[in-house]
């Protein structure tokens, strides 16, 4: 924060919560949030590197610290797949699961970096006046990831009941195949299949955002005076750790909707 | 605004939710991990163990086997020595018990026809007399003529 300009809360907060964004082309709609794209992807990419050199050199025998670790995830995606999908999760469900949790995990772990601190780091490192770090606290990433399972849902339906089963569903369930409940059986399913990707989505957004803005406010009360300072810091560590908890639970969350939907999408009704 | 304060703030937050996360996240993780690897490495070492007295009882039940068939094999001999040799005494037993019966029946004959000789002769005095008094057409005083008879006994 190296800014000429004269600095109020609102301009503060409003620095903070703006998106490196990049126009191609006119339009509201042709741009691009560089920070969350660049983000998610380099995560991404670590992450997964990091993953697969561990994986590549997977021994049978005795494992080293890091595949343990591994292990362990995978273990317990595969436990919660296990639970809830009954049928091969290790062809699709599963591998999605994992992906979903890591990927989650590691973008909401970006909340955690003091968020002054890291923008000093990205105006004088990398010269970009305004970043956001946190790509699940950008409505984009959880519509894209939330809309993506939505596909998904639709295909895997039409694909195990066929395109007729599919259709004689949306009409015939929950409340039965008389012709005479079959518009509200199709308003039901239309509300069910909006309101999936919704709440999927905002659920996540939503908790990640609150969880910067409060750091905001605390980073705010810290300029206030030495007393801010020390119980921002203190309320600031605080929040930090209880962050840990909603950081894997909302990444948890997500992925078990994501089985969710997915397994509902190979039952019949 | 003192941005300053704000960051030093940050810094310590920061710095407090790397102690927090060192001490009480990384640990039960870190025990999770080595727990798993202490598992997963006496399950190893006890399949290895189980291996090797898996290999250790199959030798040994080889021996044993291996033993038990050269004992019964001994067995099997000795038995066949012993039968040829109960064979061979009960064939020696036979033999002699046969010769005895032959013997026996030897003298029993003997025996018996020196008896029958012995039969022959006290009617052969008889049978001379009578045959001699019907040639003679008389009786034939067998007192007289005693010495005479006695002597075709004897011939006979």
């Amino acid at each position: 924060m190296s800014t000429e300009h004269e600095l109020t809360a609102s301009s503060y907060i409003e620095h903070h919560l703006s998106f490196n964004v990049k126009q191609i082309a006119d339009g509201a709609f042709w741009s691009v949030n560089f920070d969350t794209l660049i983000v998610s992807a380099l995560l991404g990419i670590v992450t997964f590197g990091l993953l697969w050199l561990v994986v590549r050199s997977a021994s049978a025998g005795v494992p080293t610290k890091r595949q343990a670790f591994v292990e362990l995830l995978v273990e317990f995606i595969d436990e919660q797949v296990k639970g809830i999908f009954h049928g091969d999760r290790k062809a699709f469900v599963a591998p999605l699961a994992l992906t979903v949790f890591v990927w989650v995990l590691v973008m909401n772990a970006m909340d955690f970096l003091p968020i002054d601190i890291m923008a000093w780091v990205y105006h004088h490192v990398f010269g970009q006046e305004k970043f956001r770090a946190v790509p699940t606290s950008d409505i984009n990433t959880t519509f894209a990831l939330a809309l993506s399972v939505w596909f998904l849902m639709i295909f895997f339906s039409i694909k195990v009941k066929g395109l007729g089963g599919w259709i004689h569903e949306l009409f015939c369930a929950p409340f039965g195949s008389n012709p005479l409940v079959w518009p509200a059986n199709f308003l039901f399913n239309l509300i069910e299949y909006v309101s999936k990707p919704l709440s999927h989505s905002l659920r996540l957004f939503g908790n990640m955002y609150a969880g910067e803005i409060i750091f905001l406010l605390l980073g705010m009360w810290a300029a206030t005076g030495l007393a801010g300072t020390i119980f921002g810091a203190l309320l600031g560590a605080g929040w930090a750790i209880f962050h840990i908890l909603i950081v894997v639970l909302q990444a948890f969350i997500f992925m078990m909707l994501t089985i969710v939907y997915i397994a509902m999408a190979h039952e019949s009704h | 605004m003192n941005i300053t304060l704000t960051i030093i703030a940050q810094a310590l937050s920061f710095a407090i939710l790397i102690w927090f996360t060192a001490k009480f996240v990384w640990p039960p993780l870190l025990a999770a991990i080595e727990s798993r690897q202490k598992t997963i490495a006496d399950g190893l070492a006890d399949a290895e163990r189980a291996k090797h007295d898996l290999d250790m009882a199959a030798k040994r039940s080889a021996d044993i086997l291996r033993e038990a068939k050269d004992k019964a094999g001994e067995i099997v001999a000795n038995g066949e020595k012993r039968a040829s040799e109960i064979v061979e005494q009960a064939k020696a037993q036979a033999k002699v018990e046969g010769d005895r019966i032959v013997a026996g029946a030897k003298a029993e004959v003997e025996q018996e026809v020196f008896r029958a000789k012995e039969q022959l002769r006290t009617q052969v005095s008889a049978i001379a007399l009578a045959g001699a008094g019907k040639i003679l057409g008389r009786e034939i005083d067998a007192k007289a003529h005693n010495d005479l008879l006695d002597k075709l006994a004897a011939d006979l």
